[in-house]
């Protein structure tokens, strides 16, 4: 089975997010763009069904912030091949615009399953999985938490739903689906090996196709919400706070 | 594209005979958009046997019910099909979904197909002249961008809790218009199988007078005793976000939000938890909450009641002392 994994990058949080001085995007100067976490994990699912049943499994980043060391790390991780997809403008495209050329490019190199993430943090305009599904005319499931690919030209996957109840749904390849979590987490492969697989691997490049650009909308502003709105926030030192608490539960009758 | 009329479209979510709380909330805000628009409120209601659900629906001016064996259980491919023949035929200006499993698969999927813009994950929703301006939450609620969508067809995913269900509530029986489907559903490429039900055998986190939650930020698997005594001197249990569950240190039922439990305990700590929407809808009808996060920017504050920005393994085994001191059994 080919499997194709797209990897997005995204916004790093831990960092303070920064608008731009125009008001509707990230001043990209303070951003660092990681690898989308549900993305990870498609990464990781991808991974398990090519151990299990073999094939080959290619990443598939827009050249974007940390692209390239994402892409080193899939390669150690056991992806087969990485392609970079370049000529992406600075302030990057929404996911519609961005789901039009990665299908594109999907749409030549025909792979049996396309993984990605189902959301990523930064997504706005739509979500990439459903849209390059749409863009593909391609059978999808999203919001999945397993893959399995018990039979031929199809796939066996759990999605997920409020409650903790999920449906077992079959899916005729070739397909789209939409990783929320793989069935065990993303593996760790040491810096050692990355750096390694920097100097003997390579990523293929390849300038992104112009595709019509979906009908866009227009972001009035971007803006950060009030910071706590409602909670009282309480000060002093780690044990005035501490105390504090218990005070409160103590006042609601909670501490037994 | 089509030019559409100025009509908005709910999908009914339903999962075991029964509608989704959310779509209430997506009714209720439906009804006042329909009204500023000038169009009229309909509820596409699509599934196997699903007409006796329709009463319930009866904010709507109207009720599109379809049913077919094809569409017994939700597919984004079956539903998304009807979807669009149904919208393709009679366009409506605004197709509103939840921002859930299965609303944002339909709506991701449909937006697509249809080639007629999204915006995901709303929390406000407003009319100013005909043009629909929407604000959407990212980055895990830090950050929000306000939206104008054109004059044509337009979907949104709404986020569960961003408005009240009770307007979406009504004694009024709907006008109910039956369909077949008005799309073969033979040829659909996926098949649900079976339902899955939750693993049984844990402890009921829905059950638990006071939870102990613990996010990211508990940082190892080694760190969950320093939770698990806490709730042991509350009389609570300890539940988890979604990054916990997914490394395998407790399992799946002790999961809060979108895709876990909904939890209504008198007491909520929230440990190293951001407060992403998808934790926070699981949660934030919590009697007390009380947020422990070394960020004072967390999204988790604007939920929480009170705030301790702090580093939890500062707070915790303070907090633990304390209690532990408290116990009539102490030494
Ligand atoms: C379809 C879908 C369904 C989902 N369902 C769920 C769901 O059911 N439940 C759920 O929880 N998530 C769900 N998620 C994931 C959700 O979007 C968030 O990724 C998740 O809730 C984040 O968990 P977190 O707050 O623990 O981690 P993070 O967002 O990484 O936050 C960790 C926090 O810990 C703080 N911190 C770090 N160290 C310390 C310290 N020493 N002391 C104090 N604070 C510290 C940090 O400041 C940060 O705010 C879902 C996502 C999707 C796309
Ligand atoms: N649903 C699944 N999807 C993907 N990989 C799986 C799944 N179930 C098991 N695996 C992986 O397949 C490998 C072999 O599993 P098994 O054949 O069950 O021993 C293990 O590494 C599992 O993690």
């Amino acid at each position: 089975m080919n499997i194709a994994v797209l990897l997005s990058m995204v916004p790093d949080l831990v960092e303070e997010l920064e608008i731009a001085p125009s008001g509707v995007a990230l001043d990209t100067q303070w951003l660092r763009y990681l690898l989308s976490e549900s993305d990870d994990h498609a990464l990781e699912q991808a991974l398990l069904l090519k151990e299990r049943y073999g094939g080959k499994v290619t990443a598939l980043a827009l050249d974007r912030g940390e692209a390239e060391e994402a892409l080193y790390t899939a390669l150690a991780r056991g992806a087969d091949e990485a392609v970079k997809l370049t000529g992406i403008p600075e302030e990057g495209w929404g996911k519609r615009a961005a789901a039009a050329v990665v299908g594109a490019v999907l749409k030549e190199s025909a792979p049996d399953l396309i993984l990605t993430g189902v959301q990523a943090i930064d997504d706005m305009d739509g979500h990439m999985a459903g849209a390059l599904a749409g863009i593909l005319g391609l059978p999808f499931v999203g919001v999945t938490r397993s893959v399995d690919a018990p039979g031929a030209g199809k796939v066996l996957v759990q999605k997920e739903y409020p409650g903790g109840m999920a449906a077992e749904i079959e899916v005729d390849l070739p397909a789209v689906i939409g990783v929320l979590s793989a069935p065990q987490p993303p593996r760790y492969v040491p810096v050692a090996r990355i750096r390694e697989a920097r100097k003997t691997r390579t990523i293929s490049e390849r300038e992104a196709p112009s595709v019509a650009a979906p009908e866009g909308l227009v972001i009035r502003r971007l803006f950060k919400p009030e910071p706590a709105e409602r909670a009282e926030m309480l000060d002093g030192t780690p044990e005035e706070m501490a105390r504090q608490i218990v005070t409160i539960l103590e006042n609601r009758g909670l501490v037994r | 594209m089509s030019t559409s009329g100025q009509d908005v479209w709910v999908y009914v979510e339903h999962l075991k005979g029964e509608v989704l709380g959310h779509t209430y909330e997506l009714l209720g805000k439906g009804r006042e958009v329909a009204g500023a628009l000038g169009g009229r409120l309909v509820a596409v209601l699509a599934g196997s046997a699903v007409q006796p659900l329709a009463s319930t629906l009866g904010v709507a001016d109207s009720v599109l019910c379809i049913e077919d064996a094809g569409l017994a259980e939700f597919t984004p491919e079956g539903h998304g099909a009807v979807l669009r023949a149904l919208a393709e035929k009679d366009p409506p200006r605004l197709m509103l979904f939840g921002a859930t499993s299965a609303g944002m698969d339909l709506a991701a999927l449909t937006s697509a197909t249809m080639g007629i813009p999204l915006v995901v994950n709303c929390k406000e929703i407003g009319i100013e002249d005909d043009r629909v301006v929407v604000t959407s939450q990212m980055c895990g609620g830090k950050l929000l961008g306000e939206v104008e969508t054109g004059g044509n067809m337009v979907a949104l995913t709404v986020l569960p809790g961003a408005f009240p269900s009770q307007k979406g509530l009504s004694d009024r029986a709907p006008t109910v218009q039956n369909l077949p489907s008005p799309v073969p559903l033979e040829g659909v490429r996926t098949r649900v199988t079976r339902l899955l039900e939750p693993e049984a055998g844990d402890v009921d986190i829905t059950r638990a007078p006071v939870l102990i939650a613990v996010g990211r930020g508990i940082q190892r698997q080694d760190n969950l005793p320093l939770a698990e005594e806490l709730a042991g001197l509350l009389g609570g249990a300890v539940c988890a976000s979604r990054p916990v569950i997914d490394q395998g240190w407790l399992p799946l039922t002790r999961q809060v939000g979108k895709s876990g439990m909904v939890v209504k305990p008198k007491f909520y700590l929230a440990l190293g938890i951001s407060g992403a929407s998808e934790h926070v809808e699981g949660m934030k009808d919590s009697e007390l909450t009380i947020a422990v996060n070394s960020d004072p920017r967390a999204p988790i504050f604007d939920v929480a009641d009170y705030g301790v920005a702090a580093d939890m393994f500062d707070v915790l085994p303070i907090l633990t002392e304390e209690l532990r001191a408290r116990k009539p059994s102490a030494p």
